[in-house]
């Protein structure tokens, strides 16, 4: 059990929070010859609505495919943040976009919290990227896939014209979350 | 040479399986949770000179897939429960035609729209029941992403081996997780292709039992001409009515399922030997199963997983004898007791089942299993 | 010499389920003088059908014969053309399979113009199952469904057909058998989907109860109420009342579907 590691991605429909997953658990699995599942669930919206995406990343056979205790949340909404964060465990981290989740969940979480979507929007020029930017905060904060795997992970699942914009994406959510955490 | 790895998703796996198995047809309509098996195959056939056709619904799509299987073309089509539903009458042309045919079919929570994008387990039964009259039923029911590959393919060599149309039935969970696949080399897991005519034109007969229960299947277009329909037929495919020849083919096409039972059925036994308690489950379900049993060993108690991987036909024999040597048998399954009572009625009652059924969209976690193991341990 | 039919036929396969007067045969002889006018591969010829009378046709017919299910022959088919374009392909079958249970096919077949012809034999009944009312049952008529007269509208199978995106469409009448043939050569020389209607007569079901004292009658109403295009384009709306216009009423040229796949395929393969 203890190599068990679960990392829930939640938001909104149409942030990218699938494709977030996704790279996480394939920079776990391809790059960092890890188990790792991604799984996800979602309603009738194609955008809008609450959205999330699990990774479980384990050194052994991953048996059960969904999470049973939450190690890392992503909230990049408020709706999410109320509904997926009851099965965050003690001690979890808990990276929220800080303009857009105001009421945290009760609960003793290392919580890391900066504008997230801002981040993309106006740092690094699309709001588009801001999946991008809240992965290299996970990746950061739960440091359970390289930051190497995961850049490469990144890299090889975007168009060739948008590489050097994940990549900065990217960087710069994985030392926000080094900033916001200190 | 390291062979090729991919981060994929099990529909998508669904249809790399279909092409590792010489897949050059593919007829669908959309339907959620299985639309990928048919976004990826539209990109991929094309480029193997292959076809695909979005056809104007579920019953058009089955039909369509069934015309193009008596060309020679393997065929796949992908579904879920509405969609199945409406398949139905053409899946039992495809049996007393002999026609071979593989339908994926996700399952997701019903009857009639019930929960598009949740997860379900309940169209087992429809897969064996689901058309009218006697027929044969193939059914696997995979677990992982790489399973679901490779059972893609077992459904292709069944399909033409038997003659007959060959159910894959993912769970939504299986079908739209994503996890590490190793792709399989050219050759390294068997491809079944279907068995021509050794006979020439004229003496051929579409239903000639002198070949044995499976009679070869020729193709339109070649020099091959013959008669196919959804009447009771003879061995020269025209309507029949003859009492002892309907009787006689309609046991024969029951039959070849039935008498090949060990060739087909597929199971995976974990930590049984000693077991007291037998988790018997399948699909997404079983990974449960497997994350329970091995909270309950560490508790010390003897608990085991009988993981079906093909429903129909129903391992009945090994779950008999499991039944047993087991003090009691747990049956956890998202809907309301399909495999519970499936398991009930091949054991003589040697053991008390206890089911666990969840159908409100979310899988049945290890907790739960744990919890029934304790309780009836 | 006289047309040697058996050349086509299925020997064993006579005589027929149609009843004595039902025009099916005569339409079948058409076909058949048809596939042998231009010279169609028995072996490369798929001929494909739904259910009900008109359906059991494709098996007396010596080629690839496909009877399905109830309204799935266009559906069957393009299976079918799909996965050999080189095989010649023709469906036939009845009113209420085309255009009721199997509706939906027929005008998606249309719409895709797909290189194969459809052939309905228009009888305005379902015969097989005793004489129900279709689609194409006249509005007041009988049938054993409407005892007191049918309240449907019905539909214009031709119109329908044109309405869809069929490239080309005729109708001809059992009544005027050497027509027959000649508008289904010029329908599979057609390059998509084409479609010939051929209005037909069902004593059995259809006239017992409709007053039609007897096949001749029948028939003889065919002869009256056809008019052929050309003359019926001299004719006033009024004069044309009751009538129907025969001959081929549509024939355009439009990208034909299992030649853009093939396109589809090139692009792919880039």
């Amino acid at each position: 059990m203890s190599q068990r590691y679960e990392i829930r991605f939640s938001g909104a429909g149409g942030q990218g929070l699938i494709l977030a997953g996704v790279i996480m658990a394939e920079a776990a699995s391809i790059y960092d010859g890890k188990q790792a599942v991604q799984s996800q669930s979602y309603g009738p919206e194609a955008r809008g609505g609450a959205s999330k995406s699990e990774v479980i990343v384990s050194d052994a056979t991953i048996d059960y495919p969904k999470a049973t205790v939450v190690d890392a949340l992503l909230a990049l909404t408020q709706e999410a943040c109320d509904k997926y964060s009851h099965d965050l465990k003690e001690g979890g981290v808990l990276l929220i976009d800080s303009d857009l989740v105001k009421n945290l969940p009760k609960g003793n979480f290392k919580t890391v919290a900066f504008p997230i979507i801002n981040t993309a929007k106006n740092e690094v020029g699309r709001e588009i990227v801001a999946n991008i930017v809240a992965l290299g905060a996970i990746v950061a904060l739960t440091g359970v896939v390289t930051k190497e795997s995961a850049e490469k992970a990144v890299l090889s699942r975007v168009p060739e014209a948008f590489l050097e914009l994940n990549k900065k994406a990217f960087n710069m959510g994985y030392e926000k979350a080094i900033a916001a955490k200190a | 040479m390291a062979k090729k790895v991919a981060f994929l998703q099990g529909n998508e796996a669904a249809a790399q399986g279909a092409l590792y198995a010489g897949c050059t047809f593919f007829g669908g309509y959309p339907i959620t949770p299985s639309t990928e098996v048919a976004e990826v195959l539209s990109n991929e056939l094309p480029k193997i000179g292959g076809k695909f056709i979005q056809m104007e619904d579920e019953i058009g799509a089955m039909a369509s897939v069934i015309g193009a299987s008596l060309t020679g073309a393997k065929v796949l089509t992908a579904t879920s429960g509405p969609g199945l539903s409406l398949k139905q009458e053409l899946i039992g042309y495809a049996c007393i035609a002999e026609t071979p045919c593989v339908i994926v079919n996700v399952m997701r929570g019903g009857p009639s729209t019930g929960m598009p994008t949740g997860p379900s387990q309940s169209d087992v039964m429809s897969a064996k029941w689901g058309t009218h009259g006697d027929h044969p039923a193939i059914c696997l029911v995979p677990a992982s992403v790489q399973e679901l590959f490779e059972e893609t393919v077992r459904a292709f060599n069944l399909a033409e081996k038997y003659r007959t149309p060959v159910m894959v039935m993912p769970d939504e969970i299986v079908a739209h997780m994503r996890e590490r696949i190793v792709f399989p080399e050219p050759g390294e897991l068997e491809v079944i292709n279907r068995t021509a005519p050794s006979v020439p034109p004229e003496q051929y007969k579409p239903y000639d039992t002198s070949f044995g229960d499976v009679p070869p299947l020729a193709a339109f277009g070649t020099n091959y001409r013959f008669h196919v329909t959804g009447l009771n037929k003879g061995q020269d495919g025209f309507p029949t009515t003859k009492a002892a020849w309907v009787q006689a083919e309609e046991e024969r096409q029951v039959r070849k399922v039935e008498a090949n039972v060990d060739d087909i059925v597929q199971f995976e036994e974990y930590l049984l030997d000693d077991a007291e308690v037998a988790i018997v489950a399948f699909g997404s379900t079983s990974r449960s199963a497997r994350f329970a049993v091995n909270e309950a060993r560490k508790e010390g108690i003897k608990a085991g997983l009988f993981r079906i991987k093909t429903f129909w036909p129903f391992p009945e024999k090994q779950i008999n004898a499991l039944a047993g040597k087991v003090k009691a048998i747990i049956t956890p399954e998202m809907n309301l007791g399909m495999c519970t009572g499936v398991v009930k009625g091949c054991i003589d009652g040697k053991a008390p089942v206890h089911g666990i059924f969840r159908v409100d969209g979310e899988p049945i976690n290890p907790g739960q299993i744990l919890e029934k193991i304790k309780e009836v341990k | 010499m006289a047309f040697d039919y058996d050349k086509y036929i299925r020997p064993g396969k006579l005589p027929h389920i149609w009843c004595p007067g039902c025009g099916h045969g005569i339409v079948m002889k058409g076909l058949i003088r048809a596939i042998d006018t231009l010279g169609l591969d028995k072996n490369n010829t798929a001929i494909v059908s739904g259910i009900g009378c008109a359906s059991r046709l494709p098996g007396y017919l010596d080629c690839c014969t496909l009877h399905t299910a109830h309204g799935r022959a266009a559906a069957f088919a393009t299976g079918v053309k799909m996965a050999k374009p080189e095989m010649n392909v023709i469906l036939c079958g009845g009113d209420g399979d085309g255009t009721a249970i199997g509706g939906n096919h027929f005008i998606h077949a249309c719409r895709r113009n797909i290189d194969m012809t459809y052939i309905i034999m228009n009888n305005n009944i379902y015969g097989m199952t005793g004489g129900q009312f279709s689609p194409c049952t006249p509005t007041g008529a009988k049938a054993s469904t409407t005892p007191y007269g049918n309240p449907d509208p019905s539909f214009d199978v031709a119109q329908l057909a044109i309405g869809a995106g069929a490239t080309f469409v005729a109708r001809g009448t059992a009544y005027h058998a050497t027509q027959i043939d000649k508008l289904i050569v010029e329908a599979i020389q057609h390059k998509g989907f084409s479609v010939v209607e051929i209005l037909d007569d069902c004593p059995t079901t259809y006239g017992r109860r409709n007053k039609f004292k007897s096949v001749i009658e029948m028939m003889n109403r065919l002869k009256d109420v056809a008019v052929p295009v050309k003359a019926a384009e001299k004719m006033t709306a009024e004069q044309l009342q009751g009538k129907i216009i025969t001959g081929v009423l549509h024939k355009v040229e439009k990208p034909e579907y299992t030649t853009e796949y093939a396109k589809v395929i090139e692009r792919a393969q880039k």
